[in-house]
Order: C-alpha cells, then structure tokens, then sequence
C-alpha cells in the first residue's frame, strides 16, 4: 500500500491541551502522518487531544479505523479526545460507528478548548 | 474537495442507524439476532483490542485493484470455508445493506449473526459488526497496488464483545479466524488463476480488558443460537398451533 504523508500541524494553546490540524484525506495511507502528529500533541501534562477537522476533505473506513487506535492511545496516556470541525456528513458517520461516545465533538475550536479546560 | 469526490464519499457510507434491520429471512438461515440489533464499534467490546491484517498479493494476475474488489464483492460467500454461510442482502454489498451470517464454531455449534456494510466503494469495502457478534469491530477489503502487483487484503479491527467470547478467542477463536480468512484470501486468489501465499500479521493495539463492557454478554449470539437450537422441537410442536 502507498503511504503518503498529510502534513498535519500541531499547536498547543495550553500545557494541558493540544490541537491536531488534520488536512487533506485520512485513509490507511495516513496512519505515519497522524501517529507523528499525535507524538508531537501529546506532552508530558497533555489531558486533552482536539482533532481540528475544517480541512478535512476525505476520510474512508480506514481513516476512521486510525482514530479509533489514536483513541487507544490517547486513553492509555490518560488522555481524552475532542473533535471540532466536522461537516454534518462526517458528524453522521461518526454518530453510526458511535464514535461519538468516545469522542465529544463540537462546533468550534473555542468550544472545544473551553470543554478541555 | 471535488463536487465528485464529495458525491462518491457520500454514497460510500452508510446511513446511520440506530438498530439493524433485515429485509427477510433467506431460506436455510434462522436470521435470529440481528434484527433489532445495535451496530457496534471496537470501541464498545469487551477484550483485548486486535488489529489482524491479511494480505495476498496476486502475483503473475493482470487485474486492476478495482476489479477484484468487483469480484470480490460479487462472490464474497463462495470464498469462506465450508460450514460458514453468508446470506448477501439482495442488493449485494452495499452500504447500509445488511448481511445474515450463519457460522460453525468449534464443537459444531452453530452461531447465527450479521453484518452491516458501514462503507463500500470500488477500492474497498467495511463490514461493521453487531452487538452479540464474538466481536466489535470492523473489517475491511481493499485491493491495491503493490510495487505492480495488485494485492488483496482483509483488515480486522476488533475486540471480542464479551467475557466469554474472549475466552473463547484465547483458546483457539483467533487461530481458527485466521484460518477463515487466509483460506478466503486463498480462495480470492484462486478466482483469478493465482495460487496465492497469504502473510497474517496481528498486532495487540490494546492488552487491556473493559470490564465496564461485560454485560455485552447479555447479547451473545452464542447463547442465544444455542438455546434457539435447543427450543427447535418445542417450536415444531407448537407450530399447528400459531397463527397464520
């Protein structure tokens, strides 16, 4: 299989929160590119994760299989995930792989980051 | 994205749901404990979390990826193992469509369940479990292209649903999904004139057991086959008796 790499950036508005900006597709090909980007989210104090969604464009069974390992690790390291960003076709296929109850998402980034503090 | 690209990933997943439906019973099959059955995710089993990755490459086959997603979806219940029955929905797979399976586990007990198709799209397509399944999860077919060969590859993504299908798992249920899956891709191969080698790689992406899942047990289609198979006489005897 190809392996591509989508640049996704990471910020981090506080010690305790970090922001994932995923662009582009997330497919099996992405799963370096996340896991790097995750690596470099999670800190040492780091308790919340925000998956920033506005530029996703693609995103098969595949991609949604990598968020679930993402969640793995995120909860492993104590970690919750949050996920702001999402067009309303996304939202539904989170709702119906119930991914949403595992991950709480909201409307915007400020949302997000005042639910993570 | 594209206007096209957008249309495609729209129509390649499924509508949500709440509770699983199936249009009929097909003959042969007693269709029990999917209908009213909630679609689970590896999020929400009980076991150790899997991710099993089985691969064939279709080495000397002039195929497209595309092509054997095609066939592959057209013929998938030719290429399981024998005593295992997948009753395709009508529509073939296709999302949202649902699927009565009818499998032999070990000692002979029949287990009846299903699938959802969660995603299908020409490169590949996901079938998502429901509750009461041995597990929560995925798995997902895709064809693509390998260094010039086109491979084939089933990708699981899973966690046994509850305490007693994880027990089951360690002794002996992994071994014995291997098996159905490499003899598919064995099977897979042979459609397109290839004796294939098929690799298996499973990896533990989380060792550690939810224990606020054990009440998924109350789901169990295990059981609840085998107590529908226990009641068989009963319902003969009763038959004269209902309604038309």
């Amino acid at each position: 299989m190809t392996e591509t790499t989508v640049p996704m950036s990471v910020r981090m508005p506080s010690d305790r929160t970090s922001v994932i900006d995923i662009a582009g597709e997330v497919t099996a090909a992405s799963e370096g590119a996340l896991m790097d980007a995750y690596g470099r989210a999670s800190g040492e104090h780091t308790r919340w994760v925000v998956l920033n969604f506005s530029e996703l464009e693609y995103m098969n069974s595949s991609g949604i299989g990598l968020l679930v390992t993402l969640l793995v690790r995120a909860n492993r390291q104590k970690q919750r995930l949050l996920a702001f960003g999402l067009t309303e076709h996304y939202r539904q296929i989170f709702q119906l792989t119930r991914l949403d109850e595992a991950i709480a998402i909201h409307d915007s980034e400020s949302e997000a980051i005042a639910a993570a503090a | 994205m594209s206007e096209k690209r957008a249309q495609r990933d729209g129509d390649a997943w499924a509508k949500p749901v709440a509770h699983l439906q199936i249009a009929g019973v097909e003959p042969g099959s007693s269709g029990i404990n999917v209908a009213g059955r909630r679609p689970t995710s590896p999020v929400h089993g009980f076991g150790r979390m899997w991710q099993k990755t089985y691969r064939v490459r279709l080495e000397g086959a002039d195929v497209e990826p595309a092509e054997v997603i095609a066939v592959w979806k057209r013929d998938f219940p030719t290429f399981w193992p024998k005593g295992n029955r997948f009753f395709a929905p009508l529509a073939g797979i296709a999302p949202g469509e649902v699927a009565v399976l009818d499998l032999t586990m070990p000692g002979g007990l029949k287990l009846s369940t299903g699938v959802l198709v969660l995603y299908a799209d020409e490169e590949s397509f996901t079938l998502m479990t429901p509750e009461g399944h041995m597990f929560a999860g995925w798995i997902t077919f895709s064809a693509f292209d390998d260094g010039g060969v086109t491979a084939a590859q089933a990708h699981v993504l899973m966690r046994a649903s509850d305490p007693l299908y994880e027990m089951g798992m360690t002794l002996g249920g992994h071994r014995q999904e291997d098996r159905h899956w490499e003899h598919t891709l064995r099977a897979l191969a042979g459609a397109f004139g290839v004796e294939g080698v098929v690799t298996t790689e499973a990896v533990c992406v989380d060792r550690r057991r939810q224990w606020g899942k054990a009440g998924n047990v109350r789901h169990n289609a295990g059981i609840r086959s085998g107590m529908y198979t226990a009641m068989a006489p009963m319902r003969l005897m009763t038959r004269p008796f209902r309604r038309a």
